[in-house]
């Protein structure tokens, strides 16, 4: 092939490439006008604007207090996930045992389990237990489906680690929860750090499972907008869009620059 | 995506195994015991109790199963949940493929640009996302608007088969995009380059070269999408039809409508059963490539 | 850091001490002692056991059998935490979260020493391994030099009373490994610390090493200085691994209270020995203690005198290396130093000659295979 038609190629795949991102992307900023429109309706481009959908979001309780709940539940499920799921990355690649892969299999299951079969399952059983509608029913339900995206990045940041500082440690004199505290965890709070931080995201985006734990004393975020979805053609479901789009953006952006900064510092 | 190395890892025998100081086996079961508590309680439990509905539930024994896979209009949603799966899977393929080899060939600064505008949608809401494509796809809606402007008068995209495969692709991209990317940068490019000095056109060089390499990421990116497709609930329940519906919609009426536990559970249990099936396939395929690498790279070297 | 040094270091003392991993034994039995303010190197090939043996020590790898005493006090029961040894580690093992200060009065804090005490320690450490001015650094803004001589700093700045040191040149390039060793000795004679050093560097232990220990195959196979190991190696293995030697294999024999081999070139003698008579073995000799005389002249007048044929030459500068083909088919060196090099060319027919008196006959063991002698470079 001539000089020429390499160049060519190279330009096709640019266009196509630049059409993908904007198809990646794009679509979800559209939530941005529209909930700006003046009309109560879904209609797209909007013809005028207003921001009175902001004002409906934050004086309705029933779209606060799903706000608040899915904030609520996410924190603990980030601080339950990530404990638990950092024990386990330190348990899973820190020695050998048997029965090790069942278990590595047993935690990253819930990914690929499909969700709305455990769902209905969950269902079944916090009906028995009466958890429906419960903080704690909300929060072991997501940390389970957190639990993967805590295991895997704090592995990878242990296997990354290398043990001999540990030894270095210990002959200093440090005991095993110095070493842990001063030289291990702060040598693999990138990977925790982004591992509470998936867990977070994991539980406030969740549908599927609030959706049938939910009670109407509990509902959460998603689940607010998608029986909004279905129900109505209200606007405010796009102010609470834009401003969810607006807090993983910036949540994302933020984790992306923390691990590449500490990647630059050692 | 570290998720693909973490299910393929093949089982390395035991360093120093042996039998662990008690004190040992009992602080790593302390490491463990809150996922497992977790797993056990939040999983495994609920999965058992759909297990056991579907063979109890109205009555002992195999009905719902047989009406499942008797009934011709439960097949047919079967088959298209699968077709569904197939067809996202296939137009994620050829759109994150030529992308991905992109962010292989940028530069630097370039690849992580590539790199953020595959990750914020990521990590953007599902709920968003698919709320976002109601608005696009509606009736009368701006992309029927513009079709309607080129000629092609009253598509019905939302709540169609069409409607679904357009959102899900688009939610589903980026779970192919990584470990994609992931596979092809380990690719040595000079052995392309090779290929080319030894007087391949850069098109036989790609599929004698390029394509066979980056095939365990091929394999790994589809088998993440199509079994994420197979069990995918929002985005169908809200850009679909009740008529086009697919398995997990069924599962959905079958428990919150109709109170048929020993069906809806009938219906877990071939979804799972079939998703299982199609990651061990899957699982053991990248594997034995993986192998005939390695074999390959050590017969180029020795 | 002044004081009563000679005082300072502790003795270590092995005994029967054994490490097995399942039915593979890493360290079989072994029997040693560092004496207070010793430098004492553990010095063999990879998987000899030397690192496994240090590792007890330490207290990183737990002991299968024996007795592991600090001064007399048993330790084998006490984390590596709690018993007050410094180490140096090959790859460094510094924090790289850490300032080099804060890497250096690290042991500091875990002891609780108070703060200006902590900083004048860790100042004086800095200073003694010439890096008082870089504390405010990462490590990974250092050389790899720089990065083991705060390696170093940390590992003496709460003069714990042994030192351990773990191939710590072994990732450096030769010259600065040759400027380290020289600064390693000059901290040992100041601090009175003992220091255990594990290298597989025969030159590196011949340069550091108050005693040496050679390591094979999880035993020990002789200890000694430098001296005793050179002059008066007692195995084969010994004499070939410390330096160079040229071996003469036959069956041995006992005369006149000297000792002997029948080898295929003639009886030769020696003056020590440890073989048994019948026994197979060989005679040791150092390639610098033979002379070459050429063979248009009668037999020459010497204690030991053995015919062969120059093969090849490699020049060295300061001396030269000569590879000799005995009639048998085997091959040993001959080592001629600048000044008193014979007139011998490859090809040409010589008598080798040497004294019994720098000649050792040494048991080969019924199994022992005879190690190929070559001309690699040291």
């Amino acid at each position: 092939m001539t000089k020429i038609s390499v160049r060519v190629w190279r330009l096709v795949l640019a266009a196509f490439c630049a059409l993908v991102a904007l198809w990646l992307v794009a679509p979800s900023l559209i939530v941005i006008p529209l909930s700006l429109t003046d009309k109560p309706s879904f209609a797209f481009p909007p013809t005028g604007w207003s921001t009175r959908w902001y004002g409906n979001f934050f004086d309705d309780p029933s779209w606060t207090g799903a706000l608040l709940s899915s904030v609520k539940v996410g924190l603990l499920v980030a601080l339950v996930a990530t404990a638990a799921g950092t024990a386990t990355a330190v348990a899973l690649t820190r020695s050998k045992f048997r029965g090790q892969q069942a278990v590595r299999g047993l935690v990253l299951a819930p990914m690929i389990v499909p969700v709305i079969v455990v769902a209905v399952g969950l269902y079944a059983l916090f009906l028995k237990a009466q958890l429906l509608g419960t903080t704690f029913g909300f929060v072991v339900a997501h940390s389970v489906l957190a639990l993967p995206f805590v295991v895997i990045p704090v592995t990878a940041s242990l296997q990354g680690f290398d043990r001999r500082l540990e030894n270095a440690a210990a002959i200093c004199g440090a005991n095993r929860w110095s070493t842990f505290r001063q030289v291990t965890l702060p040598l693999v709070a990138p990977g925790v750090v982004s591992g509470a931080l998936f867990a977070f995201v994991t539980s406030f985006d969740e549908v599927v499972m609030a959706l049938f734990i939910q009670s109407p004393y509990l509902q959460t975020l998603p689940v607010k907008m998608y029986s909004s979805v279905t129900r109505d053609t209200d606007p405010t479901i796009a102010a609470a869009a834009t401003l969810i789009l607006a807090f993983t953006t910036v949540a994302t952006l933020t984790a992306t620059v923390y691990i590449a900064r500490r990647n630059r510092v050692r | 995506m570290a998720v693909i190395d973490a299910l393929t890892q093949s089982t390395r025998p035991g360093v120093g195994a042996g039998r662990a100081a008690p004190s040992e086996r009992w602080g790593r079961l302390a490491l463990l015991a809150p996922s497992i508590i977790l797993l056990i309680g939040v999983f495994v439990v609920p999965l058992a109790i759909m297990l056991v509905r579907t063979f109890t539930d109205p009555h002992p024994g195999l009905e719902n199963l047989t009406w499942y896979l008797g009934d011709a209009t439960q097949r047919r949603v079967l088959v298209r949940t699968f077709t569904t799966a197939a067809k996202v899977t296939a137009v994620c393929l050829l759109l994150g493929y030529p992308y991905a080899y992109a962010m292989v060939a940028a530069g630097p600064k370039l690849r992580a640009v590539l790199t953020l505008l595959v990750l914020v949608p990521f990590w953007t809401s599902l709920m968003v996302r698919t709320f976002a494509w109601v608005i696009l796809l509606q009736d009368n809606g701006p992309i029927q608007r513009a079709l309607a402007g080129i000629g092609l008068d009253n598509l019905h995209l939302i709540r169609s088969n069409v409607g679904v495969i357009i959102g899900m692709s688009q939610i589903l991209l980026p779970f192919l995009v990584m470990p994609l990317y992931a596979v092809m940068s380990t690719i040595d490019r000079r052995l392309v380059l090779a290929s080319s000095s030894l007087g391949a056109r850069p098109i036989t060089s790609f599929f004698r070269v390029w394509l066979p390499l980056s095939l365990p990421g091929i394999g790994a990116g589809s088998l993440m999408v199509f079994i994420s497709s197979l069990g995918f609930y929002v985005t169908p329940a809200l850009l679909g039809s009740p008529s086009d519906a697919l398995v997990s919609q069924q599962i959905y009426t079958q428990v919150s409508g109709l109170l048929q536990w020993g069906r809806a559970g009938a219906m877990g249990l071939v979804l799972l059963v079939a998703t299982f099936a199609i990651l061990a396939v899957l699982m053991l395929s990248i594997r034995r490539a993986a192998r005939r690498q390695t074999r390959q790279a050590e017969d180029a070297t020795s | 850091m002044s004081a009563d040094l000679s005082a300072h270091g502790a003795s270590i003392t092995l005994k029967g001490l054994t490490k097995r991993y399942g039915d593979a034994t890493a360290v079989d039995a072994i029997d040693l002692e560092a004496r207070p303010g010793e430098f004492l190197t553990l010095l063999g090939p990879s998987g000899s056991g030397k690192t496994t043996t240090l590792n007890m020590i330490a207290g990183f790898v737990d002991v299968t059998e024996g007795e592991l005493l600090i001064d007399d006090k048993p330790v084998h029961s006490l984390p590596p935490y709690k018993r007050n040894i410094g180490m140096v580690f090959q790859h460094y093992a510094l924090f790289p979260h850490m300032s080099v200060a804060d890497n250096v009065a690290y042991p500091l804090h875990q002891r609780k020493v108070a703060k200006a005490e902590r900083q004048r320690l860790v100042a004086e450490a800095l200073k003694t391994v010439g890096l008082a001015h870089l504390g405010h650094r990462r490590p990974a803004q250092l050389s790899g030099g720089q990065q083991q001589r705060v390696a170093l700093a940390r590992a003496m700045v709460y003069s714990p009373r042994v030192l351990l040191m773990d191939e710590p040149l072994g990732a450096l390039d030769k010259k600065l490994r040759d400027t380290l060793q020289l600064e390693i000795k000059r901290i040992h004679a100041e601090l009175g610390t003992t220091f255990v050093y594990v290298t597989h560097d025969q030159d590196e232990a011949l340069v550091l090493s108050d005693r040496i220990a050679v390591f094979n195959d999880g035993r020990i196979e002789q200890i000694g200085t430098a001296t005793d190991l050179y002059e008066r190696p007692s195995t084969v293995f010994v004499a070939q691994f410390l330096g160079e030697s040229s071996l003469f294999h036959g069956e041995a024999i006992s005369s006149g209270g000297g000792y002997g081999v029948h080898s295929p070139g003639g009886t030769l003698r020696a003056q020590r020995g440890n073989a048994s008579s019948g026994e197979p073995a060989a005679l040791v000799v150092r390639p610098e203690r033979i002379r070459l005389v050429p063979t248009d002249g009668a037999e020459p007048t010497a204690d030991n005198a053995v015919r062969g044929r120059v093969r090849q030459e490699i020049y060295l500068g300061n001396s030269r290396k000569l590879a000799i083909d005995l009639p048998d088919g085997s091959q040993v060196l001959v080592r001629e130093s600048a000044g008193d090099i014979s007139a011998s060319r490859p090809g040409d027919d010589v008598w080798l000659t040497f004294r019994a008196e720098h000649a050792a006959v040494l048991s080969t063991g019924p199994s022992t295979t005879a190690p190929t002698t070559n001309l690699g470079v040291h």
